[in-house]
């Protein structure tokens, strides 16, 4: 008699792989939001599992801030290759430059939330009419509601109050001219499961997820890294300590946590005995009570 | 680590404790980190709270922090040594029904709480009475608060009996109690010292040991199609997620509904193959033969098959605002299908706090009703009760993609079955047929040319009054007359159209294609439509040699159509239940050059229908 029990990894690899095919069946002109981060990185991954031995049948599209851990674009470059998947890069400067945002100011000015504008353009100049990512319904309490498939309207925005019920995996991705959809296949994984998983496929992962030693300086009680991006203030002080980074997104936003893990084992370990979470190291989520919810109704990734 | 996945939904009213036990279990496992507390308490100071808030855990957005209610649903991890759980968190209040069957239709188990100092109330016979319609294996009772009712034994068995009482009359296939305090943390992860006269698990122990695979079927084997996958130098197999049963190499199968036999050759998963699959894998099948299979079709076992039927006895759970539309055309999806449907006959309602059976004229939000379901197509499906993947549909309003309802499969009505279809020729594959009696032929032996007449206006201006009164002239005349009527095919032909701009297009393209085949037999076509755009009129007359065409301006200003209002639509609109109604919400665009313009405000129908004979004589259409 067979075992037919299977993992919460197998079964959370079977349902991401299932959102992913409902995406290449229901869209025209997909697009996976690759930042460079684990979780985007597990996508591309996943997207390989989940119709090879056929190639993936989307391309890559990575919103470039200009202020990226040098680190983070030479890996996105190796995986792509090494995927042969094609990758689309649209730059916030470019955004910039034409005067379709300007530029914030001061020692605490980031280009993370300008990223929005850079995407929704991208995504009307591709046509795109589903744009995959990473998000997780565990990172932030906004996202504790969001769909597998969530509904745009024609300006990129999410209604938290007007999406539609999505009841077993019946995904419905119907949607007038114009309008898009996100669509989030790691919606039911945690932080660990990520680990957990990247640990028994042995999927490998940009070297900041892991402890080194790094000049930073402490604002606000995050650690971020020194980069030409990020003036320092008064009072700040430059240290040079051992950090890894938990998430990995603008220079100018993400911070980093002191650790000695140099593994995925260690980084499992310490995750399980860690007392923030993963979003806690991210100043932008900081910014107020709500301001994922309001970066998310303008339609940020 | 090698924990499997439970995945459970909670309900309660607002004053349960819902969000105190969610928020204890996450607390107790470890699941809320010390920045999430820090939050947690500084909200409950702001809010002047003197205790630490647990249910603030759980409160997600703005809005609902705002009026102090939850207002949809909400998923929680958490994770401990033996098990990962996924909570659909549904809260109370308005759209609960809504609300609770989202998150039912996934879970394996309820928890449903009642305050122990209340008892039993109508609430929690709802509840349980949806865990039961949505198939749920395992329901456990909460009887929280046991602290205020100074922890005594009888209060909780009597909330038990009488629970127990209720359920008898659902199908609930296993039914627990447990008391507990979720503020003091009594039996949910830790046994409490206060109720020695309980002996059972303590909530998270029972959920940690709960066997979870009771939902699932592992008999028949359902492969609802995603899509194929092409790869070279010949790979072809048909990707999908198993829905229900195990599947091996070798086996005989039948692919529905088409009803073409093959062998599965492999089971290919990244990097390899399997010796054997089951419900949930999501696998790669190659089949031995080269058949045309694609995405909604379905692979089963050649001696274990679902039901193919078009005519379906359900349940309907109705999500919208917008009421139930008896004979109107609706999206159904189940599996990866979707065919045009529509709910014929409503049996009857059922109060979901009573459980009586009433008579219903249609189901609003949130109301729950016994139905016939007739589809286009016939669905591949099972009861719910014997395969919940297989036996859930969700319907789609085709003019606002909205997802309007969602159903579960009771059994085939009368008739209801649909014999295999032999395989059908792609339509790409299909030849013109050439007219073998020519136009020219049709139009001597009738006397009259053949030509479309296409009649443009706002609603309520006057177009279908125009054109009947025209054909009975025509017809009277011995004209050969063929009319399409704007409402009419929306019933039938373009039926899965909305009013949208793109769907209007469409609906145009359709019945201009419909005029031409018309034409070509011969026919005076008299199209009423409302056609608001240019470009789409201007596609109906391309279809159509010169001088053939007959763009009617039946015009009339938007204050007067909405005065007349015949069908009530103006109104509708005005209060905004109609999206995109031209002339309120939608442009209309005037005719530059029409071949005629009919204005209903200054003449009267019969007027215009002597002006238009007139038209038709003067261009050679009809004889003098």
């Amino acid at each position: 008699m067979s075992d037919y029990t299977r993992t919460h990894l197998q079964q959370l690899e079977a349902e991401a792989i299932y959102v992913l095919r409902e995406v290449a069946a229901q869209f025209e002109r997909p697009v996976l939001l690759f930042s460079g981060g684990k979780d985007s990185i597990l996508l591309v991954h996943l997207s390989r599992r989940a119709f090879w031995p056929a190639r993936i049948p989307f391309p890559l599209l990575h919103i470039d801030t200009g202020h990226n851990f040098p680190e983070t674009l030479a890996f996105r470059d190796r995986l792509v290759a090494q995927m042969g998947v094609q990758l689309l890069v649209r730059y916030v400067q470019d955004s910039i430059d034409r005067g379709r945002v300007v530029e914030e100011r001061g020692p605490t000015a980031s280009r993370n939330a300008l990223q929005t504008v850079t995407l929704l353009d991208a995504l009307v100049e591709l046509r795109a009419d589903a744009a995959i990512g990473g998000a997780r319904r565990d990172e932030e309490k906004a996202r504790a509601k969001e769909r597998f498939f969530s509904h745009r309207d024609r300006f990129g925005q999410w209604d938290p109050k007007n999406q539609r019920p999505e009841l077993w995996n019946l995904y419905n991705g119907r949607k007038a001219p114009g309008e898009h959809f996100r669509v989030f296949p790691l919606s039911n994984w945690t932080e660990l499961d990520i680990w957990q998983y990247v640990q028994e496929q042995g999927i490998e992962l940009p070297s900041l997820y892991f402890a080194h030693r790094r000049d930073v300086f402490s604002r606000d009680g995050t650690l971020l890294a020194v980069s030409p991006y990020l003036p320092l203030l008064p009072g700040e002080k430059v240290e040079n300590k051992l950090v890894r980074f938990r998430t990995i997104g603008d220079m100018t936003c993400t911070g980093a946590v002191e650790s000695t893990a140099t593994t995925v084992a260690e980084v499992i370990a310490e995750l399980a005995a860690a007392r923030t979470t993963e979003r806690g190291t991210r100043a932008d989520d900081r910014r107020s009570e709500t301001a994922m919810e309001d970066r998310k109704r303008q339609g940020y990734f | 680590m090698a924990g499997d996945l439970l995945r459970f939904t909670t309900a309660g009213s607002v004053d349960d404790g819902k969000s105190t036990l969610i928020g204890r279990l996450l607390l107790d496992s470890k699941a809320i980190l010390e920045d999430q507390m820090a939050a947690i308490e500084r909200a409950s100071r702001s809010r002047g709270d003197p205790y630490l808030d647990l249910a603030l855990v759980t409160d997600g957005l703005r809005a609902e922090r705002e009026q102090g209610i939850t207002i949809d649903v909400a998923y929680r991890y958490f994770a401990t040594p033996r098990r990962k759980f996924i909570i659909a968190d549904t809260p109370g209040h308005i759209q609960y029904t809504r609300n609770m069957v989202t998150g039912a239709s996934t879970a394996d188990l309820a928890v449903i709480l009642i305050d122990a100092r209340n008892g039993v109330v109508t609430q929690s016979k709802r509840h349980g009475f949806i865990a039961s319609l949505l198939g749920i294996p395992h329901i456990v009772v909460a009887v929280n608060k046991m602290d205020l009712v100074d922890y005594r034994q009888e209060v909780f068995e009597a909330i038990a009996a009488e629970y127990r009482a209720f359920a008898s009359k659902l199908n609930v296939p296993d039914l627990t109690f447990i008391p507990i305090s979720a503020l003091r943390g009594d039996n949910v992860v830790t046994p409490s010292p206060a109720m020695p006269w309980y002996d059972g698990p303590t909530l998270l122990h029972y959920l940690e040991h709960v066997h979870v695979g009771a939902g699932r079927n592992l008999v028949d084997f359902r492969f609802p199609v995603q899509m194929a996958i092409r790869s070279h130098p010949d790979f072809r197999g048909y990707a999908g997620q198993i829905a229900s049963g195990t599947i091996m190499p070798g086996e005989e199968v039948l692919i529905l509904p088409s009803g073409q036999m093959s062998r599965v050759r492999e089971i290919v998963v990244y990097g390899g193959t399997l010796a054997e699959a089951a419900a949930g894998d999501s696998v790669i099948l190659r089949l031995a033969d080269e058949l045309d299979v694609s995405r909604g079709d379905m692979i089963v076992r050649r001696h274990n098959l679902p039901l193919v039927a078009d005519r379906l006895e359900c349940t309907l759970c109705w999500m919208s605002e917008e009421p139930l539309r008896l004979g109107a055309p609706y999206i159904v999806q189940h599996t990866t299908r979707q065919v045009i449907g529509q709910i014929s006959t409503l049996n009857y309602r059922i109060d979901v706090d009573t459980l009586h059976r009433e008579p219903a004229a249609t189901l609003q939000l949130n109301e729950i009703g016994r139905v016939l379901l007739e589809t286009a197509r016939p669905l591949c499906c099972d009861p719910y009760a014997v395969n919940r993947a297989t036996g859930g549909f969700i319907l789609i309003d085709p003019s606002t993609n909205n997802t309007v309802a969602a159903g579960m499969i009771r059994r085939a009505a009368q008739n209801g079955i649909v014999a295999f279809q032999p395989p059908r020729p792609h339509s790409s594959d299909v030849a013109w047929e050439e007219a073998t009696i020519s136009r020219a032929a049709r139009e001597a032996r009738n006397g009259h040319a053949a030509a479309v007449l296409w009649l443009t206006g706002l609603s309520g201006s006057g177009k279908s009054t125009i054109a009947r009164l025209l054909e009975r002239r025509l017809f009277t005349q011995g004209v050969q007359t063929f009319r399409l009527d704007g409402d009419n095919v929306r019933h039938g032909l373009n039926g899965d159209l909305g009013f949208s701009p793109a769907d209007r297009q469409e609906n145009i393209r359709r019945v201009a294609e419909v005029a031409k085949l018309a034409f070509e037999h011969g026919a005076v076509v008299l199209c009423t439509f409302i056609s608001p755009f240019r470009r789409d009129r201007d596609f109906a007359r391309s279809l159509i040699p010169a001088g053939r065409f007959f763009e009617i301006y039946v015009k009339c200003d938007v204050a007067t159509c909405e005065a007349r209002d015949p069908k009530g639509l103006y109104a509708r609109a005005r209060r905004g239940e109609i999206p995109e109604f031209t002339g309120v919400s939608s442009p209309y665009e005037e005719p530059t050059a029409p071949e005629l313009i009919a204005d209903t405000e200054t003449r009267s129908a019969e007027e215009i229908v002597e002006e238009i004979l007139a038209l038709l004589r003067a261009r050679g259409i009809l004889r003098g």
